[in-house]
């Protein structure tokens, strides 16, 4: 059945009450039934929940084949924990049929490849996918196909009993012998935990892994002892250089400036730009310049921002020190200026995702959220964006927060280079719809400025500004005439993951990519 | 032209194309990689051929890695490869006559 942004989704998904996506806010207002976790009581007092060895802590939780593990993606590219898991799970245990429901999964997690293609793990749940894994899925490894959610959508999933999470675990730089954690004080810092709150609330089981154990209470707690079985000390949970950047440093490319200042300049050109006004920005190259030519329009205006969300670094902790922003709050971070912030600069808090960009909660920080500034890697004539898969059609990306923060905020921009090599940034149908049209606003890129036309109020402001603007047809016309008109990927039928829309519809597929063939 | 001799052009830098060429066996035998396959392989294809044909190169064979190069960079690492391989490349290179 074709959905509402023009994709085909096949009818063997449609089952138990799927549906395809139908547009925004389609689910305002029905009700969801919320799972409850089957937990232990621990009415004993206990000294101490430390065990071990992961064996031991599997045996705790009574790990078997055919369950689902959740996992936490904070320590991002120098995570050892997933790894680490599964070694013990699948290795020492001899378990099989595993799913992987974690929040994101990147190039550290290579070795998890080898469990896929030996059979170990049959299912992944996940917002990123990346590396190695990326090249198995595409590849139809899977005996079902991977599901690709938003970090909002994730916390929807397992909170309606959509996801079962029979035992959760949680990376965490430090905890107390009973498994109250925080994301500060270790050795491998990160600061938010905000997407392992869901899972602890969720899990059947938790199982806290730590390299830093410190006196209890381990006060305040991201993660609550009341939702831990087991505590596991080890080595190491992760590598700091990679778990945040020493700083994200702002671009200095002059194409980046140029389409930062172009975005700040249609930032201050609505009326959402007032005292008080809300903001998130992504940290790629053109996102996070924004920054600083949005302080320029704020100072020039004498106006501060009220609140700022998201994935958090260094410059957005720089604006709430200097007082330009009342208070940030904060999912994740990306550096280590914002990890030494988070509860320790007043006004800097900790969310959990749910609180962040959940479409079933009563109401997700990302819904009073005036503006978001997002990258792409591409997005077509319909505004559709695609932050997943690559132009070779093999999953190398993640939704993240782009698809709850677009539907959310009242102004979405994405700010992208109009071709990157011979890709062309801007065209005809995106490889795969990650992020619906109808949630896009505003396309600002190096050869121009596009406003998807079902925002003729944002028109309007535009043009009161004097900022030039064009169709997207005329950006993609251009981006053609560099480059190339693009061949069509060539598919076969075989679904490898499909993309549920934050609020569970199903937005696109991803299916398995035919050899290429030159002489074809 | 005819091809005398091993030849390289290119980079393989982003947005580059590296082209190697040597003497063939009286035809064209091309060896294509490219980070933009899936969406622009014909092209690529087609626009190696055709400047070649422009120089006149009947019998060579290729190997060309590509990083994403455009159309005219292609066809400039492909005129240098061959000039190149031919001894031509350092003086009086036909601008405007083959090499356009």
């Amino acid at each position: 059945m074709k959905n509402a942004v023009g994709r085909e989704i096949p009818d063997f998904l449609l089952t138990n009450g799927k549906e395809v996506y139908q547009g925004k806010n389609y689910m305002d207002g029905k009700y969801i039934q919320k799972a409850s976790p089957r937990t232990r009581r621990c009415e004993a007092p206990q000294e101490s929940k430390i065990v071990a060895s992961l064996v031991d802590a599997l045996k705790a939780c009574g790990a078997k084949s055919g369950m689902t593990f959740s996992f936490h993606h904070h320590l991002r590219d120098g995570d050892f924990v997933v790894n680490m898991v599964m070694k013990a799970a699948i290795e020492e245990l001899g378990l099989d049929n595993l799913t992987i429901a974690a929040s994101s999964l990147g190039s550290a997690h290579d070795p998890i490849a080898d469990y896929i293609e030996q059979g170990k793990v049959v299912g992944i749940q996940t917002s990123g996918i990346r590396g190695r894994m990326g090249e198995v899925v595409s590849a139809g490894k899977l005996p079902t196909p991977a599901i690709i959610r938003s970090h909002g959508g994730r916390p929807r999933a397992i909170e309606g009993g959509e996801v079962h999470i029979d035992i959760s675990f949680i990376a965490a730089p430090t905890s107390d012998c009973v498994g109250n954690c925080r994301g500060i004080g270790g050795k491998s810092d990160c600061g938010s935990m905000g997407y392992a709150m869901t899972d602890a609330k969720y899990a059947d089981h938790v199982v806290v892994v730590t390299d830093c154990l410190v006196d209890f209470p381990n006060m305040p707690a991201s993660v609550e002892a009341i939702d831990v079985d087991a505590v596991v000390v080890v080595d190491s949970i992760g590598n700091p250089k990679k778990i945040a950047s020493a700083a994200a440093r702002i671009s200095q490319n002059p194409r980046d400036l140029m389409m930062a200042e172009n975005v700040a300049k249609v930032i201050a050109s609505t009326p959402y730009f007032k005292e008080g006004f809300s903001f998130q920005t992504g940290v790629g190259g053109p996102s996070l310049a924004a920054n600083l030519f949005l302080e320029q329009y704020m100072d020039e205006r004498n106006i501060k921002m009220g609140w700022a969300i998201g994935g958090i670094c260094g410059p957005m902790v720089e604006l709430l020190k200097k007082g330009k922003v009342g208070k940030v709050i904060d999912v994740q971070d990306f550096d280590l200026d914002a990890v030494r912030s988070i509860n320790q600069t007043p006004n800097h808090f900790e969310m959990s995702a749910s609180q962040y960009a959940n479409p079933a909660n009563k109401g997700a920080f990302v819904n009073k959220l005036d503006f978001v500034v997002l990258a792409a890697l591409e997005i077509d004539t319909g505004f559709n964006v695609n932050v997943l898969t690559g132009s070779d059609g093999v999953l190398r990306g993640a939704p993240g927060g782009h698809p709850d923060t677009a539907a959310g905020s009242k102004v979405c921009i994405i700010v992208t280079p109009l071709v990157r090599g011979r890709m062309a940034t801007v065209c005809e149908h995106v490889v795969t719809v990650t992020t619906p049209g109808d949630c896009v606003d505003v396309l600002v890129t190096d050869y121009g400025i596009a406003v998807n036309p079902l925002r003729p109020d944002l028109i309007e402001c535009l043009d009161k500004a004097g900022i030039p603007h064009v169709s997207i047809e005329e950006l993609k016309d251009k981006a053609y005439s560099l480059v190339g008109t693009p061949d069509d990927l060539q598919w076969e039928d075989k679904v490898v993951a499909v993309l549920e829309a934050r609020d569970g519809t199903i937005l696109d597929v991803v299916r398995k990519i035919k050899p290429y063939q030159l002489d074809g | 032209m005819e091809v005398k001799k091993p030849a390289v052009a290119g980079t393989l830098e982003s947005s580059d194309a590296q082209v190697m060429i040597e003497p063939g066996d009286g035809k064209i035998d091309l060896s294509l990689q490219s980070s933009v396959m899936n969406q622009y392989g014909r092209q690529i294809k087609a626009t190696i051929l055709e400047t070649l044909a422009r120089l006149e190169v009947t019998s060579a064979k290729l190997t060309v890695v590509d990083k994403g190069a455009l159309d005219c960079t292609l066809k400039a690492r492909v005129e240098c490869a061959v000039f190149r391989s031919c001894d031509a490349s350092d003086a009086n290179i036909p601008w405007g006559g083959a090499v356009r």
